[in-house]
């Protein structure tokens, strides 16, 4: 064993009492970081999927609020045109040659998925009940490929509705508002007056109460003709990527490419989402303050070590010890702190974690969760420990210099 | 005639707190090897300054100084720590001893450091050491709990573990009894006249200094 180390340790097993005091003022600010970047993390991973449900990675529509150019800047685009009460015009909300577009995103090898969608506001009538709500006419394989439709229903079959025109597949609250089941006919009434009665042949359930209590699926082309609109009418194309990280960037260049409004995930989620950054920015606060308590804890123990031990470092460097021995003795008695430390952090951080994994959690309609949200990724135990050590490293690293500096001579004369 | 193994050439040494002021000055000195030698002198003549000055410990002087044909003036701070840790052993007043380590571990600490020896040997040798000491016994003991005599014992052994060209004391003998004081300087004699060590020994004993191969006074930081 290196003298150095052995002298450090040395030091650290005299003053057992000291030495534990400066470790746990690590392990409490790992621990802390640990236990909250877990269930931070599982939270904002929790939303994420929820909103993933619900949301493709990007949707194509027309976005009809966009300010409208006049004809004055169609003609001279260069030009300062102002036009006074410029009135929106009776846009329809279709995406031309939408199947097209479709099938040449389909070609694209970043995109998985392209499904059509039209969707309108209905009542559901189904005896003395009449609940509003929407339908939503798709391609319900595509839907499938991109929401997994299949593992959310309850009851009934996606193969049923492909067989089915009047097929109807509703939501499991819908399900359960109206008391309707499989087989049961529904009158569905348009917002321009028009009924139709629809088979129910399928239940699914998300989790989602706010899409659960008010949608149903059913065939595009009975939606259409549900609208009055030929076979091309279709407001909606939702698209799935290969990596939905890279959603916004892709949105952009499709926007670009089509002229239509392409809105990926997290910008069509950003109220939900923004909590996210909220937390991650709570989190590192309150453990880079934990952790900057323990560097200042380390730097005066360091110093206090230093201060009484001058005599140790005099002999020390009058038998032939270099300065920077000297300060290796104290930097590692400074990293060993540190990575203990840090190791007992990651281990208090890991039975917290999973004492709070325990604790329930009401998700409300929000089933598939009866506990909190925790991530145990191994990535922040890593950057746990790279945290601790690095702590201690800076907050010792000034004493210990200061101790390598040390003038043997004064404190021999000294005596 | 022996070789010659200290040597200085016009050492002089200022201090400037609170006002300057020269300690040394102009210090002629030649040591030769097997050398038993003592430096008297009243109090504040400057033999402790002109003992940290022969040890590196203190390089900041005009002059030079050589050791075994080495200039040591102008080296660097880490060759100076590697050439006294190898060739220079140093006794102080006060038992100076890492309290927390045995006393066997007190007189490994230099050699483990030089690493020459592998630790078992240096384990061995150091033994011998505390042996010639007459301290064997107390080898296992954590340096804190030995008497005064011990410490000094075990501070010398820790200086000779190296087998250095040059022993230093900076009044050695000066807080022991008379007892331990024998027992210190019989050591010494018995290296120089049995092994061929060099030392140089401050002392204010009288005796003790009569006993040793050659005195050197010192007066107003001057040889006499
Ligand atoms: N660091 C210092 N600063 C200023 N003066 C000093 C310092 N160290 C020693 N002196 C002075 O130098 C003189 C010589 O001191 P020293 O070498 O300790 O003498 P001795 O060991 O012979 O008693 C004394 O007058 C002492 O006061
Ligand atoms: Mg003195």
């Amino acid at each position: 064993m290196n003298v150095n180390f052995k002298i450090a340790k040395t030091h650290l097993l005299a003053k057992p009492k000291q030495t534990l005091v400066a470790m746990l003022g690590v392990t409490f600010g790992i621990g802390m970081f640990i236990t909250m970047v877990s269930l931070m993390t599982g939270l904002n991973n929790f939303t994420e999927d929820l909103t993933k449900i619900a949301s493709a990675d990007i949707r194509m529509y027309k976005d009809i609020t966009e300010p409208r150019p006049t004809l004055l800047d169609k003609i001279n685009p260069k030009a300062v045109n102002l036009v006074h009460s410029v009135k929106p015009k009776n846009e329809s909300e279709k995406i031309r040659n939408a199947l097209q577009i479709a099938d040449l995103l389909r070609r694209d090898p970043e995109i998985l998925g392209v499904a059509p969608r039209l969707t309108s506001q209905v009542f559901y009538n189904f005896g003395p009940v009449k609940l509003n709500g929407s339908v939503a006419g798709v391609d319900i394989l595509e839907e499938d490929k991109l929401f997994d439709l299949n593992s959310k229903m309850k009851e009934g079959s996606l193969s049923a509705l492909m067989t089915t025109s009047n097929g109807l597949i509703i939501g499991s609250g819908l399900a359960k508002k109206l008391s309707a089941k499989l087989g049961d006919l529904l009158i569905l009434t348009t917002p321009q007056g028009i009924t139709y009665s629809m088979k129910v042949v399928g239940v699914f359930q998300l989790g989602l109460g706010e899409i659960d209590n008010v949608r149903s699926y059913a065939n595009l082309a009975t939606v259409q003709k549900l609208l009055g609109k030929d076979a091309g009418y279709i407001t909606d194309l939702n698209i799935k990527t290969t990596n939905y990280r890279e959603a916004r960037g892709k949105a952009e260049k499709i926007q670009a490419m089509y002229g239509y409004k392409a809105e990926d995930w997290e910008t069509a989620n950003s109220t939900l989402l923004a909590g996210a950054i909220i937390r991650d920015i709570m989190t590192y606060s309150v453990s880079i303050t934990l952790l900057i308590v323990a560097g200042f804890g380390i730097y005066n123990i360091l110093n206090m070590t230093i201060y009484s031990k001058m005599k140790d470092i005099a002999i020390l460097k009058a038998t032939g010890f270099a300065a920077k021995d000297v300060t290796g003795i104290f930097m590692t008695q400074s990293l060993i702190i540190g990575l203990f430390g840090s190791l007992m952090g990651l281990v208090v951080g890991y039975i917290l974690s999973l004492l709070l994994a325990q604790v329930p959690f009401d998700g409300g309609d929000l089933l598939s969760i009866d506990a909190l949200p925790i991530s145990f990724d191994p990535k922040f135990y890593l950057i746990g420990i790279v945290f601790g050590v690095a702590t201690t490293a800076v907050a010792g690293w000034m004493p210990a210099r200061k101790a390598g500096k040390i003038d043997p001579i004064e404190i021999i004369r000294g005596i | 005639m022996k070789q010659i193994l200290l040597k200085t050439e016009g050492i002089s040494k200022y201090f400037h707190d609170p006002q300057t002021f020269q300690v040394l000055k102009s210090i002629d000195l030649e040591v030769r090897r097997g050398e038993f030698l003592s430096l008297v002198g009243k109090s504040g003549s400057g033999k402790s300054t002109l003992m940290y000055l022969l040890s590196t410990m203190d390089m900041d002087f005009e002059g030079k100084l050589q050791i075994n044909n080495i200039e040591l003036t102008g080296k660097k701070p880490d060759y100076l720590a590697r050439f006294r840790n190898e060739h220079i052993g140093f006794v102080f007043q006060f038992h100076f001893l890492l309290p927390e380590f045995t006393a066997l571990e007190n007189v490994m600490i230099p050699a483990l450091k030089l690493a020459k020896f592998p630790e078992s040997e240096i384990k061995k040798r150091a033994m011998e050491k505390l042996d010639i000491l007459g301290i064997a016994d107390q080898a296992d003991k954590v340096s804190s709990k030995l008497s005064g005599g011990q410490q000094q014992r075990v501070a010398i052994a820790r200086a000779l573990i190296n087998n250095p060209l040059l022993i230093m004391g900076d009044e050695p003998t000066g807080n022991l009894d008379s007892v331990n004081s024998k027992i210190v300087f019989d050591t010494f004699r018995k290296l120089t006249q049995e092994l061929g060590q060099t030392i140089i020994a401050v002392t204010h004993d009288d005796d003790f200094a009569a006993k040793t191969d050659r005195i050197i006074e010192m007066k107003d930081g001057r040889i006499l």
